[in-house]
């Protein structure tokens, strides 16, 4: 909230400077947002008194003015203003000085040949009005060569944030009690000017929902004349922000910004019978002073006539009863809600009003008499009219909250020591009433407009901010002992050895947002969590898989001119079951640009992805040699070049290969993309790891390496004909590797040539001749029984 | 014997004279094969009497001594000049690129998180997770803030729709029963509640806890310095007598540690979080240098200003209560503060929107190196 400096020492007795008070402000926990100052804005405009005025001798517009500015010589200036003359005074910019309205640095310049040592301002240059007729005219008394901005008296307005605890700041008087608290001068009493109530209040007002409107005071004022407001009243709602209206509506304005007090006028000749408080009828509804009209129910409360609502209540008022130019006589509201109904009722109708924002913070039950007077007497003296009796139809919560404040709690918590006749002073000083035999005997109360205060850890508070946080010394945690003990589990250890393999093994790390759009969900098989308020269609699902994502971040490089995009992610799916821990690389793209020694370029294939499938769950951990290559690795993925890992047939660890052409489609995608998606939360925990690795020594015989030549079917997976040999003598072959694999000329047709170069290793003694070919038998029986035959 | 002699010169000539290795062993041959004349001259031994012998056998041994040394003489002399001139004619341009292995990098995010790890394992606190897809009862209601809270309204949360909330489980736990409404996280203060709940349940009426709890959060919000996903790090710690002065305490050394500066200084300010009471908004003093935020020194001095880093404060006691503690025990601090922007005050990336792009050349640029693992004896930084 906004106010002018002005405002604040209507309120509050103080030689503070205006750094003084922002920073006390921040201090106290009124964060300062911004300080308009005036003088600042203004610095480098005077006033100044024209002497001469004379014609420019080449435009015929523009005037060549020799101006006074109280420092001996005159100053050359040119000006194009028609209300230019000599005799008069005005404001003039000097060089150097930035004109407010536009930024503009003022210079000494030639203006068609003419010398010009500044510029005479118009009001709207300096921002001070909408007339730009001409350049401002001051009387004759201004003092020439004195700052503008010290003769205009324009106060610099300081913009605060208000946090929702403390409605009874959302008034200058709020914020000048709580700086006068934290001793930066004296709060005057708040002034209510005399007025004499004659006759009973001819409305009958009552309140028919005592929960959501547990008070109504109002009263009638005959004979009012609304109109303009007064300089005063219009200076500080514009240092506010707020528009001046009329004199009637801007006066319940100010009772808001000056004293967080929201109030409704009414005119009285647009109301028949009694005005109730009551809850409304469901689907009853109201035009509002916004020019909507809203619908409500039986939760909300309003404020009724005989025919119709007049007043969202606490929120907004009605358009059929407000006050124009013509009104005469008028019916004031202050009353008090319940706090939790307004602010659900604003939220079910969607509606904001600085009203409401005070209301449903809570304002404060005490000032409901003082208010509807101090609103009354304001009317009455400048509007005139005459005041009835007022009408107090029920009573606002007035039961103060006591609380049992043990002041070492100010050190336990709050980490200062403040000594108790001093926390005594402070509660005191923002209205809390301190038990005489406090701290032995007795409680604190609490000001009834501070909603915020549940217990003594917010008297603390209290404390603490007003003494000064700045006064809070560093203490260390204490220390556990020795070396600082291994924090991460299981899970982060295995995500971040895989995030480092992954960039270690040459690819980028991305981030890609967790929602995407229904059509990108759609490609991989859509999703389960579905926004309610997305904030754009693209971000709408929760991604069931990070391939889109990572595939429109290929998309993206692609069409930055990228030829090889190489990303990985780890982050969550989020399914119907939970979220799951995810790593998904892609590889798009050349894998090996054209050179000078390899020719044209290469793109990634299937194996690529299988490699770094394999590199990555090695790096996790993962039983690498127990893992069964499978298919169905989903329709994502091309289906002959794809496929799964797993750990037994069920448990699917990873998958990999090159993606679906109709994938990259829908990804706008025009290179082949290798693809690995590996479920992290599949990989299984080590069970028993310890430090020590299990016993080995290197064998002391030289292993030794045999080649087996197969024809096969042609349908047979190599890694079956391998699994086959390998397990044909577990004893003594280590290794077996593939290392040619061929089909057409001079292999029969559906067949192909396997070739295995099997490793043994002999244990105790070397092998004899016998000893190898018994092996060698059995690895060609164990091929046999896939349909191989050995190759003479 | 002269005539040997001058055989000598003349071979030990004709073996200088050689210019390959097969002329060299025509030479050999010719003198030391079978044939050869030294092999002849040492031949006409056997006939000689013992004393002739004893006169002339040195001085043939001497002279097939001295040509068997200017044969293998000169065939190291011809070798050598052979692989010089293989090697001369292996010369290749290694001006030319070579193939280069492919650079993967950590993302900024990433990084500072295990930074932030490494700094707060010394001081004792572990890392701790929980669901982005939480409910209600974690997000706002066990945080303080119920239904009608006015802070609600300010977290612009993301909201499932109520049906699936019902179909769907809520990823964990037994208080969410009666409090299904399904939402984006907007903080990660959820955690907090998960992670004493959590011990609450092992020890009744609670236990210490210090963790860190970093993550994706979420808030309907989309600007230049806003995107509406984005990482946070909530810290918790509880014991019997914390307060505020070890919340300075730890965020000073903190920072100090993850910058790696001792001028680190901070201003709190109060605030208000229906989570934390007292609440406290925490500033660090900055410069400028260059256009950058650089963090360090006194907002008040010269040169100086403060900029709002974080929100923190005493955990509020229903905040201990709804997650099982017994806040006559035990009290604490809480904070929360945004990974994205401690990257890129640290880092000085300048665009928030970056982070999430995948743009190749910017991670590139901006990512670390797999092998920047932060360490405490290393510096959890690492400098470009």
């Amino acid at each position: 909230m906004k106010f002018s400096t002005t405002w604040l020492k209507d309120h509050l007795e103080t030689d503070a400077s205006l750094a003084q008070i922002t920073d006390r402000l921040n201090a106290i926990g009124l964060e300062v947002e911004g300080v308009e100052d005036p003088a600042v804005r203004l610095a480098g405009f005077t006033v100044a008194k024209v002497l001469t005025a004379e014609k420019h001798p080449d435009a015929d517009k523009l005037q060549v003015l020799s101006v006074d500015v109280g420092d001996g010589d005159p100053l050359q200036v040119v000006c194009g203003a028609p209300n230019a003359r000599a005799g008069m005074k005005g404001v003039l910019g000097l060089p150097g000085a930035k004109v407010p309205a536009n930024g503009m640095e003022l210079r000494k310049s030639a203006i068609r040949g003419v010398e010009s040592n500044g510029m005479m301002c118009s009001v709207k240059e300096l921002e001070l009005g909408e007339d730009h007729d001409g350049i401002i005219e001051l009387p004759d008394d201004a003092p020439v060569g004195h700052s503008f901005a010290d003769y205009h008296g324009t106060a610099p307005v300081i913009d605060v944030a208000i946090t929702p605890n403390r409605p009874d700041c959302m008034g200058v008087y709020g914020i000048a009690r709580d700086l006068a608290a934290a001793g930066l001068g004296t709060l005057k009493p708040i002034a209510i000017p005399r007025f004499d109530a004659e006759g009973a209040c001819p409305v009958e007002i009552r309140t028919d929902d005592p929960e959501g409107c547990p008070a109504f005071y109002g009263r009638v004022i005959k004979g009012v004349k609304n109109g303009p407001s007064p300089d005063w009243l219009q200076q500080r709602l514009t240092s506010a922000g707020q528009r001046s209206i009329s004199l009637l509506v801007d006066l319940t304005n100010y009772l808001m910004l000056a004293f967080g007090r929201p109030a409704h006028i009414y005119d009285l000749a647009k109301l028949s019978g009694a005005v109730v408080a009551r809850r409304a009828k469901n689907g009853e509804q109201v035009l509002a002073l916004n020019e909507k009209t809203y619908t409500l129910d039986d939760s909300m409360v309003v404020i009724a006539d005989d025919n119709q609502v007049h007043d969202i209540a606490g929120i907004m008022g009605g358009e059929d009863s407000g006050v124009s130019d013509d009104t005469t006589d008028v019916l004031l509201e202050i009353a008090y809600f319940d706090p939790p109904r307004i602010g659900v009722t604003g939220r079910k109708l969607g509606l904001a009003s600085d009203a409401r924002t005070r209301f449903e913070r809570g304002v404060d039950p005490a000032f409901l008499g003082d208010g509807l007077d101090l609103l009354t007497g304001l009317i009455v003296e400048l509007a005139g009219g005459t005041a009835s009796e007022a009408v107090h139809a029920g009573s606002a919560p007035s039961e103060a909250k006591q609380i049992a404040f043990d002041p070492a709690m100010t050190s336990r918590l709050g980490g200062v020591d403040v000594c108790a006749e001093e926390q005594r002073r402070i509660l005191e000083s923002l209205d809390f009433m301190v038990a005489d035999g406090w701290p032995t005997n007795g409680q604190v109360s609490c000001p009834l407009r501070r909603h915020d205060i549940e217990g003594p850890a917010d008297l603390v508070e209290e404390v603490v901010r007003i003494y000064g946080l700045d006064k809070v010394e560093s203490v260390a945690l204490p220390r556990m002992e020795g070396v600082a003990r291994p924090t991460a589990s299981a899970d982060q250890k295995l995500e971040r050895k895989l995030r480092r393999a992954a960039a270690a093994s040459g690819l980028h790390e991305a981030i890609t947002w967790s929602f995407i759009s229904d059509e990108q969900a759609a490609v991989v098989g859509g999703g389960h969590w579905s926004l309610d308020n997305p904030i754009s269609e693209d971000m709408k699902v929760m991604r069931p898989s990070l391939l889109p994502g990572l595939l429109a971040a290929v998309q993206r490089n692609l069409d930055r001119g990228a030829s090889t995009v190489r990303l990985f992610e780890i982050g969550r799916r989020y399914l119907e079951d939970g979220e799951h821990p995810t790593l998904v690389c892609v590889l798009a793209g050349d894998k090996i640009e054209r050179g000078w020694a390899n020719g044209k370029a290469s793109t990634f294939d299937a194996y690529d992805a299988k490699a770094m499938c394999l590199e990555l769950l090695e790096a996790a951990g993962a039983p690498v040699d127990r893992l069964m290559v499978m298919g169905d690795a989903g329709d994502v993925y091309h289906p002959g070049q794809s496929a799964t890992l797993r750990l037994g047939p069920k448990n699917r660890i990873a998958s990999f290969g090159m993606l679906h052409p109709s994938t990259l489609k829908a990804f706008d995608v025009n290179v082949p993309v290798a693809a690995v998606g590996i479920h992290l939360d599949a990989i299984p925990a080590k069970k028993n790891a310890s430090f020590a690795r299990s016993p080995y020594a290197p064998p002391a015989l030289q292993a030794v390496t045999r080649d087996f030549a197969f024809l096969v079917p042609h349908a047979l997976a190599a890694g079956d004909l391998v699994k086959a040999v390998r397990g044909a003598d577990k004893a003594n072959i280590v290794a077996v590797r593939v290392f040619d694999v061929f089909a057409g000329e001079g292999v029969p047709e559906g067949k192909k040539s396997i070739a295995v170069e099997v490793t043994l290793q002999p244990q105790d003694k070397s092998y004899k001749d016998a000893d190898l070919k018994a092996i060698s038998d059995a690895i060609v029986a164990a091929a046999t029984k896939l349909g191989a035959q050995l190759r003479g | 014997m002269t005539d040997l002699i001058e055989q000598k010169t003349a071979a030990i000539g004709a073996i200088d004279a050689c210019t390959s290795l097969e002329a060299l062993d025509e030479q050999r041959v010719a003198a030391l094969g079978k044939k050869g004349w030294v092999s002849l001259a040492l031949k006409t031994l056997g006939q000689m009497s013992p004393e002739e012998r004893q006169e002339a056998a040195p001085a043939i041994q001497a002279v097939r001594a001295d040509i068997a040394a200017a044969i293998d003489a000169k065939k190291a002399a011809l070798e050598s000049a052979a692989l010089e001139a293989q090697l001369a004619s292996e010369t290749i341009d290694l001006t030319l690129p070579a193939p280069a292995t492919p650079k993967g990098s950590i993302h900024p995010v990433s990084q500072v998180m295990d930074e932030l790890a490494e700094i707060f394992a010394d001081l004792g606190f572990s890392v701790a997770t929980g669901p982005e897809i939480e409910d209600d009862w974690h997000n706002f209601t066990a945080l303080n803030m119920d239904e009608s809270h006015p802070a609600r309204a300010m977290h612009d949360t993301f909201y499932f729709p109520e049906k699936l909330a019902d179909g769907g489980q809520p990823a964990s736990s037994s208080e969410a029963v009666g409090h299904t409404k399904m939402l984006l996280r907007t903080h990660t203060s959820p955690v907090q509640i998960r992670s004493m709940a959590k011990l609450a349940e092992r020890t009744p009426g609670g236990e210490p806890i210090r963790i860190i709890a970093p993550g994706r959060v979420y808030r309907s919000d989309s600007d230049a310095t806003h995107t509406p996903m984005f990482h946070q790090v909530e810290g918790l710690v509880i014991d019997r007598d914390i307060h505020l002065g070890h919340l300075k305490w730890t965020l000073e050394t903190f920072l100090k540690a993850f910058f790696e500066r001792d001028d680190i200084v901070l201003r709190l300010r109060p605030s208000y979080f229906p989570f934390t009471e007292p609440s406290v908004e925490v500033d660090v003093g900055y410069s400028k240098e260059g256009g950058r935020w650089v963090v360090g020194g006194n907002g008040d001095d010269a040169g100086h200003d403060w900029m709002e880093l974080l929100g923190s404060g005493m955990v509020n006691r229903r905040v201990l209560e709804f997650a099982g503690y017994d806040p006559d025990q035990w009290q604490g601090f809480a904070w929360g503060l945004g990974v994205d922007r401690l990257a890129m005050l640290k880092y000085g990336m300048d665009d928030l929107r970056a982070f999430f792009d995948g743009d190749v050349r910017w991670l590139d640029h901006y990512g670390f190196s797999a092998f920047d693992q932060p360490t405490l004896s290393a510096g959890v930084g690492a400098a470009s």
